[in-house]
């Protein structure tokens, strides 16, 4: 039933009657330019220059005013990184409008800026943090698959500007909206734009089936070589994913003890090394709190949360994790918003946080990123089985009105997977088309 | 003048490791699952545990016994199914239940002679989806009414039609010489060597106990891929004990000497399973480490039809031959894995080689074989507890011996398999 009244609300029929029809976003494709041209690149900032000579050299057409442009424009990058009044965000009015006006379906609004906690001059934070208000609100505005998030820099590099511009702009962000992204002066280059994981040994754990197979499937296409890790009851559909990225199937539960040298032994005898870890098992086991039980409490902490924390110490241990590595970890708006009946799990994705923030820290040294990704509302087996109703709520409650893919959460984890994204750690990645909850 | 080229020295065959599905009781889970759909599930499993979509094996050499006529080339088929390199060759073999081993063996011996360098050796059965045939008289008919050249000639030979032509001919487990079932045949040797019932039912017990701790432990996370929904065997009873087990009813035999229960004899079964071995070299440059080495084998035959020797006894002999072969004596393995078509095979098999009479008069021998520590035999469970599909089962037993032998840290292992027409294949692992 649930699937009938999918289909119809997705028909010409309700298009026809006036049911609103989610644009179909821009996902990447290898070997496509990051976006439409032209990119009009604008605003005074330190890193608007060094941006147009990227865009270029990525064969993009780049323009310095709305003017310059015939028609359309695909996409609009405005510098304010160097605002320190109020009185300077005007010029975001003045130079993006009218750009906005004409952005084309699928098109992308990217603001850099400076990030207020590297700043003392109480004026100055406010005014660089008044470019996130913006930024959330013109998303929210958008429509035709349109996007708005915002960079912050904490320093005059330009690689780490460079990267995450790339990111946003390209069809890898197709479902990230209304996000902040903070970038150090971390530097890496991605030495193959097509192929930026080439020769690096990724391991991802909850690989075979949903999202976890989506990261396994995009990494090995980025160039990776990938261990896909599940239970070993899932050993069926894992076998189907390691065959199809041509990678290797390693059945392992990520609670036992040992799981996290069992990984390690596998990929440095297997393949040579481990540069790309993807934390990425997860469960459910929802309830009220008032009515949770011991099981569904210590399974979900152990399973979501424990079994990283202690997999992470043999992964950075010694001959494991390679210098300049990287640790993803799917966290989830659960774990930022909350969920009726989830403080298991909301728990353990709020606790997974806590771990990405903390352990980048620490491993900075090592140039080794630890980031998070946090889905919305994406479009699984899991979020297939909630009621229609409820479903379709969940699907449209974000500004791009509609759920995502599998694939849109292991884009971005890819992209924090790249060489390219060193100035990228300690962050919380919101993959939810700017989904309401937890905004 | 040209130089010669020199005969190249054999080389070590290394078992890298091996897969299956889970062995289902017959007519269950996989009751409409191929022997295509098995094998391929085995190998694409194998080909993930080890990185291999794409790659070009040496060969694949598999086999089943129960075989449908389409299946002439099973093996080739299967691998053009799996994610392996299609321009990998294939074959089929056929040695009733020791097709797997004498795939293996096949594989190991290429190998070492430098004419492979990696393969895969396997084997699948499902007793289910059993191949049933037109009856012989029907298939007569039928056949001469095609060689018919005229009309009047074809209704000639079908008009030799009888209603009894279209009974179907169902296969049996029946040897063809004696018309005997293989339990028939092995209640016949049990009674003869005077195997008590107690003793067919410990061993099952242990069996099922055996099994039951090493998938407790994780032994199979790294051996086998589920199937269809099932994680693990389903003729495994971990409760299973000798009380119970005594309660059953015989099923094989007559009278007051019928010991043979369907507890103590495997079930009817479907299952696949595969097994990659390769060279040294091709193992290191694809970064694999050897579990174990494929070192000898032996395969011998008995004639049972004269009433000479039991049915399931050639094991017995190929043994002694290996053994003298390679210079050791029975009590210089590590670990035993006899295959439990019944317990009363194990122990017949075992009775006889520490039988004076038997060993001096049958085998030829001066002293007799000896007696086995018990704990090393079949520690992992075997073909009562797991089941029995039966080309699959040679598989199971040298990828799981080879992953306790190098859990062991080393050691040597025999294997020893007995088949149908009176056949027995045996083989030595070292790690």
């Amino acid at each position: 039933m649930s699937d009938f009244l999918s289909t119809l609300i997705g028909s010409p029929v309700a298009k026809r009657v006036g049911v609103p029809q989610p644009t179909r976003l821009r996902r990447y494709e290898p070997g496509t330019p990051l976006c439409d041209s032209p990119v009009l690149v604008a605003g005074e900032g330190r890193f608007a220059a060094s941006l147009s000579e990227s865009l270029r050299a990525a064969g993009l057409v780049t323009v310095g005013s709305v003017e310059e442009a015939i028609d359309t424009i695909g996409a609009v990058v405005l510098d304010l990184s160097s605002a320190t009044d109020p009185e300077d965000l005007d010029a975001l009015r003045v130079l993006g409008a009218p750009a906005v006006k004409r952005l084309r379906t699928n098109g992308r609004v990217v603001v850099i800026g400076t990030d207020p906690a590297t700043l003392t001059d109480v004026t100055e934070v406010a005014t660089q943090r008044a470019l996130e208000g913006v930024v959330r609100s013109l998303g929210k505005e958008l429509r035709r698959g349109a996007t708005a998030n915002l960079v912050l820099a904490r320093g005059d590099a330009s690689a780490g500007a460079w990267s995450a511009v790339g990111f946003f702009l390209s069809g890898r962000s197709a479902y990230v909206d209304g996000q902040v992204v903070r970038v150090d002066a971390g530097a890496g280059v991605d030495d193959d734009p097509v192929k930026p994981l080439d020769g690096r040994v990724a391991v991802v754990t909850g690989a075979a089936r949903g999202i976890g197979a989506d990261i396994a499937r995009v990494l090995a296409r980025d160039g990776a070589t990938v261990v896909a890790v599940d239970v070993p009851s899932a050993g069926d559909a894992l076998a189907r994913v390691a065959n199809e990225v041509g990678g290797t199937a390693l059945q392992l539960d990520v609670t036992a003890p040992d799981t996290g040298t069992r990984i390690v032994e596998h990929a440095v005898s297997r393949h040579g090394g481990l540069d790309i870890v993807v934390h990425n098992a997860g469960i459910t086991r929802d309830k009220l709190f008032v009515n949770m039980d011991e099981a569904r409490w210590s399974s979900v902490i152990d399973v979501n949360l424990r079994s990283i924390l202690r997999m992470n110490e043999a992964l950075l241990g010694e001959g494991a994790l390679s210098e300049g590595g990287r640790i993803v970890c799917v966290a989830s708006i659960a774990g930022i918003a909350g969920n009726r009946g989830q403080t298991n799990y909301g728990a353990s994705k709020a606790g997974v946080i806590g771990l990405v923030t903390a352990l980048a820290d620490q491993v900075r040294d090592r140039g080794i990123t630890v980031n998070a990704v946090a889905p919305g509302f994406i479009e699984t087996e899991m979020t297939a089985r909630i009621p229609f109703a409820t479903r379709e709520i969940g699907r449209r409650m974000n500004s791009l009105q509609q759920g995502g893919k599998p694939k849109d959460v292991a884009e971005a984890i890819a992209w924090l997977s790249q060489p390219g994204a060193a100035a990228v750690t300690g962050q919380v990645l919101r993959v939810c088309g700017q989904s309401l909850l937890g905004a | 003048m040209a130089s010669q080229p020199r005969p190249r020295a054999p080389r070590r065959a290394a078992v890298l490791g091996g897969n299956r599905i889970p062995f289902a009781r017959a007519n269950g889970p996989y009751a409409k699952a191929s022997n295509q759909d098995m094998l391929t599930a085995a190998v694409d499993g194998l080909v993930a545990r080890f990185g291999l979509a794409g790659e070009r094996l040496g060969e694949v050499v598999a086999g089943a016994v129960l075989k449908h006529s389409r299946d002439f080339n099973l093996t080739r088929e299967t691998v053009l199914g799996t994610r392996l390199d299609p321009r990998t060759p294939a074959y089929d073999v056929q040695q009733a239940c020791g097709t797997g081993l004498e795939a293996a063996i096949l594989v190991a011996n290429k190998i070492a002679l430098g004419q492979i360098d990696a393969g895969i050796a396997g084997g699948v059965d499902s007793a289910s989806d059993a191949p049933i045939a037109v009856s012989e008289g029907l298939r007569q008919t039928m056949l001469a009414a095609n060689r018919a050249k005229t009309p009047a000639q074809r209704a000639k030979a079908l008009a030799g039609l009888r209603p009894g032509h279209f009974v179907p001919s169902v296969p049996e487990n029946l040897e063809p010489r004696t018309g005997l079932s293989m339990g028939e045949h092995m209640a016949l040797t049990a009674a003869q060597w005077g195997v008590i019932r107690e003793a067919q039912d410990e061993l099952a017990a242990a069996s099922h106990r055996n099994l039951a701790s090493a998938w407790d432990r994780g032994f199979f996370d790294d051996l086998v891929t589920p199937y269809l929904g099932v994680t693990k065997d389903t003729n495994l009873r971990p409760d299973s004990t000798v009380e119970k087990l005594s309660t059953l009813k015989p099923v094989f035999g007559r009278g007051e000497g019928a010991t043979m229960t369907a507890g103590n004899s495997t079930p009817l079964t479907d299952g696949a399973s595969a097994v990659l071995l390769a060279s040294e070299e091709w193992a290191a440059e694809h970064r694999l480490t050897p579990l174990a080495w494929l070192v000898d084998a032996e395969t011998a035959a008995v004639d049972y039809v004269h009433g000479d020797e039991g049915l399931l006894m050639a094991p017995v002999y190929a043994v002694p031959r290996l053994l003298a072969r390679n210079g050791l004596t029975l009590q210089d393995f590590d670990l035993y894995e006899i295959h439990e078509a019944f317990a009363a095979t194990v122990l017949t098999t075992l009775k006889a080689w520490e039988d004076p009479d038997f060993c001096r008069e049958r085998l030829g021998l001066d002293a007799p074989l000896g007696a086995i520590d018990r704990a090393r035999l079949n520690v992992n469970g075997s073909s009562l507890a797991a089941g029995h599909p039966f080309a699959a089962t040679g598989g199971r037993i040298v990828a799981s011996l080879a992953k306790q032998l190098k859990d062991n840290g080393g050691g040597r292992g025999l294997i020893s398999i007995c088949a149908a027409g009176g056949q027995g294949v045996v083989a030595i692992l070292e790690a």
